[in-house]
C-alpha cells in the first residue's frame, strides 16, 4: 500500500534578499486509500507544503524528509515525482500558449504510464473523462488553461487526477472561486478516484465548504508553518464555528 | 500637413498615443529612397537604420568592397505550367516598379545586378502547385533580383528557398493584379557563414491579398526589409515570420506597411525564439498610415522568445498615423523569458524537462506555423525547430 510519510519538514523561501522559513518541521503521513483534509489560514504555508511536495524550484528544504513507499522524493526532479505517483492539484494552473489540452493530457498520460495509451481506447477514456466533469468535448482543442474561466481551470485539474491515477493528490485549493455548481461537480470528480480506495489524497483548503462533498478521514490544522492540531472530521466542525482564532494566536508564538 | 502621431515601444494603441516626432519612418532613414548606390553614404553604424546591425559582418556588401563572384550562388526555377520563367536584362521595364530601395545594400544590389528573374502567372491563372525558387550558395557573392507578377485574380503559391554559403544581396518585387492572391514563404535555411541582405517590395492591387511568411533560421548575418504598398483600394496584406536564432547569429527582419490607400488592411506577426552567447534579433515594424488612406485597419505584433542568457533582442514597433477615420490600428510588442511555472506544471504532469521545453517553443509557434498554409513547408519548419531545440538540450 502506497504511504507518503513527510517527516519534520523544514522550508524556505527568498523573498526581498531575506531567507523566511515557512514550514517549521510538518510530520504527515497520508496512506493510500485515506482522505486528509489540511485546514488553516491564509499564510500559514499550506500551499507551500503542497509546492514543496511537488518539487517546486522556489522553495529550498532545509530539513527533513519525504519518502513515498520508502523512496526518497526530495531527491526527485518535478516531473520523476510525478511518475512516482504524485500528482498536485495547482491552485492556479498555468497557462501554456500553443499547446492543445489534448495534445497536453496525451504527452502527460504517456510520460505518467510509461507508454502511449492506445490511441482508441485513449480517445474514449478521455472523452468519457470528460463528459463526467460537464465538459463540452471542444475543450480538447482549446490551449491548456489558456482562457480558461476559473470553473474550468479546476475541472481540468480534476481530469488529470482522474486520468493520471496517482498514488498520492495534492489538491491545493481546489475549490477556491468556484460556485456550488462547480464545486459540486469537482468534488464529484475527487470521490470517483477516492472511490477506487487506490489514492491517498491531501485536500488543502481554507473553507470547510468542501467538506461537505469531500468526506475526509483526518482533518489537521495547519498554523506558522506546522500542524497544530489533528483530529477527525468534527475537528472540522470546530473549526466551522469557531473559525482559526485560536491558532493563529497560538502559533504567534510558535 | 498633418503631423506624423509616434507610438513609443511596448505600447498599446488604446489609451497611450503620443506625439513624438523624432523617430518618424520617412526621418529614421539617412537618405531617400533611390535606385542608385551613389545616393546613399557609406553607412558608418550610427545611422537609425544601420545602428544595430554589426557593419563588419556585412562582407562589404555596404561599402562597395564585395565584387559579385558570377557563379558561387545558384538560382533555380520550378514553375508548373502556365507560369512564364524568364532571365531578362537590367532594361527591361518590369523592374523596380513595387518599390525603391531604402538603403545601400539594396541600392548597391539594384546597381549591380546583371541579369534578374521574371516569374509571371498570367491573369486568371490559379496554380495548384507552388512556384519554387531555389537559391544555393556555394560561397559566390551575388547581387540579385527578382519580380514575381500575378496577372488579375491568379493566384500562386511562391517559395524561395535559401541554402548553402553565400553572401548574398537582392531586391525582389511582388506585383499583384486586381484581385490575385499571393503567398510567398521565404526561408532563410543558410548555413552557418551565409550573409543576406535583401529588401522584399509588394505591391498590392486592388482587392488583392499578399500573404508573407518569413522563416529565418539559419546565415551569420540575414537583413530583410519586407515592405508592402498598395496600388488600389480593398487591399489585403499578412506579413507572418518566424525566427530562431542562435548563438552568434544577427537575424534582422525591418519591416513597413505603407497604408497608401483607403480601405486596405494589413496584419503583421513576427515570432522569434532565441538561444545562446551573443544570438541577436532586430525587429523593426513600421506602419505607416497617410492621410489619405482613411478606412485602414492594421495590426502587428511581435514576440519574442529567449530561451538562454547571452541573446539579446530588439524590437521597436512603430506606428505612424495621419488620419484618425481608421477602422482600427494596434500593435503589440513583448519579449520573455523561457516561463519557468509553464516548465514546472508540464513537469509536474510527469512530462520530462526536454520535452517539456519543447512542448512550449512548439506551442509559441504553433499559430504561425500554422498560417503557412504550405504542408511540405510546415513539416519541414517543425523539423527545423526540433533540430534547434535538440542542439540546446545538447
Amino acid at each position: 500500500m502506497a504511504t507518503l510519510e513527510i517527516r519534520d519538514l523544514h522550508v524556505t523561501v527568498e523573498a526581498d534578499n531575506a531567507t523566511k522559513e515557512i514550514l517549521k518541521g510538518v510530520d504527515l503521513t497520508v496512506k493510500q486509500g485515506e482522505t486528509h483534509a489540511i485546514m488553516g489560514p491564509n499564510g500559514s504555508g499550506k500551499s507551500t507544503l503542497a509546492y514543496s511536495l511537488a518539487g517546486h524550484p522556489k522553495y529550498t528544504i532545509t530539513s527533513g524528509s519525504v519518502t513515498l513507499d520508502g523512496e526518497d522524493v526530495l531527491e526527485m526532479s518535478v516531473d520523476e515525482r510525478a511518475r512516482a505517483g504524485l500528482f498536485l492539484a495547482m491552485q492556479y494552473p498555468v497557462e501554456v500558449p500553443g499547446v492543445s489540452v489534448s495534445n497536453f493530457l496525451r504527452t502527460s498520460a504517456t510520460a505518467i504510464r510509461g507508454e502511449a495509451p492506445k490511441l482508441r481506447t485513449w480517445v474514449k477514456e478521455v472523452k468519457e473523462a470528460m463528459a463526467r466533469l460537464n465538459m463540452d468535448p471542444a475543450f480538447a482543442e482549446r490551449n491548456v488553461n489558456e482562457g480558461f474561466s476559473g470553473g474550468e481551470k479546476k475541472r481540468h485539474e480534476i481530469l488529470q487526477l482522474e486520468l493520471l491515477k496517482p498514488k498520492v493528490a495534492i489538491l491545493d485549493e481546489t475549490d477556491s472561486g468556484l460556485d456550488v455548481d462547480a464545486l459540486r461537480v469537482v468534488s464529484e470528480g475527487v470521490n470517483r478516484v477516492r472511490e477506487t480506495g487506490e489514492v491517498g489524497t491531501l485536500l488543502i483548503t481554507h473553507y470547510t465548504r468542501i467538506l461537505r462533498y469531500i468526506k475526509p478521514d483526518h482533518v489537521h490544522v495547519f498554523a506558522a508553518g506546522r500542524i497544530a492540531e489533528s483530529g477527525g472530521p468534527e475537528l472540522a466542525d470546530k473549526l466551522e464555528a469557531e473559525g482559526y482564532e485560536a491558532y493563529t494566536k497560538g502559533g504567534a508564538s510558535a | 500637413m498633418a503631423e506624423a502621431q509616434n507610438i513609443p515601444v511596448g505600447s498599446t494603441t488604446a489609451g497611450s498615443i503620443a506625439v513624438a516626432a523624432e523617430s518618424t519612418v520617412a526621418t529614421r532613414m539617412s537618405a531617400p529612397p533611390s535606385f542608385d548606390v551613389a545616393d546613399f553614404p557609406v553607412p558608418h553604424g550610427r545611422e537609425e537604420e544601420w545602428r544595430f546591425t554589426p557593419l563588419e559582418r556585412l562582407r562589404g556588401l555596404h561599402d562597395g568592397t564585395a565584387a559579385a563572384t558570377g557563379d558561387g550562388v545558384k538560382v533555380d526555377v520550378q514553375a508548373p505550367e502556365g507560369v512564364t520563367v524568364e532571365t531578362v536584362g537590367r532594361d527591361d521595364a518590369r523592374l523596380g516598379r513595387a518599390g525603391t530601395p531604402v538603403d545601400r545594400i539594396a541600392a548597391q544590389a539594384y546597381s549591380a545586378f546583371e541579369k534578374a528573374g521574371v516569374v509571371t502567372v498570367p491573369k486568371e491563372t490559379v496554380l495548384t502547385e507552388p512556384i519554387r525558387i531555389a537559391v544555393h550558395g556555394e560561397g559566390g557573392v551575388r547581387y540579385g533580383h527578382q519580380v514575381v507578377e500575378l496577372g488579375a485574380f491568379a493566384e500562386a503559391v511562391v517559395v524561395i528557398d535559401h541554402t548553402g554559403d553565400a553572401v548574398l544581396a537582392a531586391n525582389v518585387d511582388y506585383i499583384l493584379g486586381d484581385g490575385a492572391k499571393l503567398t510567398v514563404v521565404s526561408v532563410q535555411d543558410w548555413d552557418d557563414k551565409a550573409v543576406h541582405v535583401a529588401q522584399h517590395n509588394a505591391l498590392v492591387g486592388r482587392d488583392a491579398s499578399f500573404k508573407s511568411v518569413v522563416v529565418t533560421f539559419g546565415g551569420d548575418l540575414v537583413r530583410l526589409h519586407p515592405r508592402v504598398s498598395y496600388a488600389g483600394t480593398g487591399g489585403e496584406a499578412e506579413l507572418y515570420g518566424l525566427y530562431f536564432t542562435d548563438a552568434g547569429q544577427h537575424q534582422e527582419h525591418r519591416l513597413l506597411v505603407d497604408h497608401n490607400t483607403p480601405h486596405c488592411k494589413s496584419n503583421v506577426a513576427y515570432k522569434g525564439a532565441l538561444q545562446g552567447e551573443d544570438a541577436h534579433a532586430v525587429w523593426i515594424g513600421d506602419v505607416l498610415i497617410e492621410a489619405k488612406a482613411e478606412g485602414t485597419d492594421t495590426y502587428e505584433m511581435n514576440r519574442n522568445l529567449v530561451l538562454t542568457d547571452g541573446a539579446r533582442v530588439d524590437s521597436v514597433p512603430n506606428l505612424e498615423i495621419e488620419t484618425g477615420e481608421i477602422v482600427g490600428a494596434g500593435h503589440a510588442s513583448a519579449t520573455g523569458r523561457f516561463d519557468d511555472e509553464q516548465l514546472f506544471y508540464l513537469m509536474a504532469r510527469g512530462i520530462p524537462e526536454h520535452e517539456a521545453r519543447r512542448l512550449v517553443v512548439r506551442g509559441f509557434f504553433a499559430e504561425l506555423v500554422q498560417q503557412i498554409g504550405v504542408p511540405d513547408i510546415e513539416e519541414r519548419l517543425i523539423a527545423k525547430i526540433e533540430e534547434e531545440l535538440e542542439a540546446s538540450v545538447a
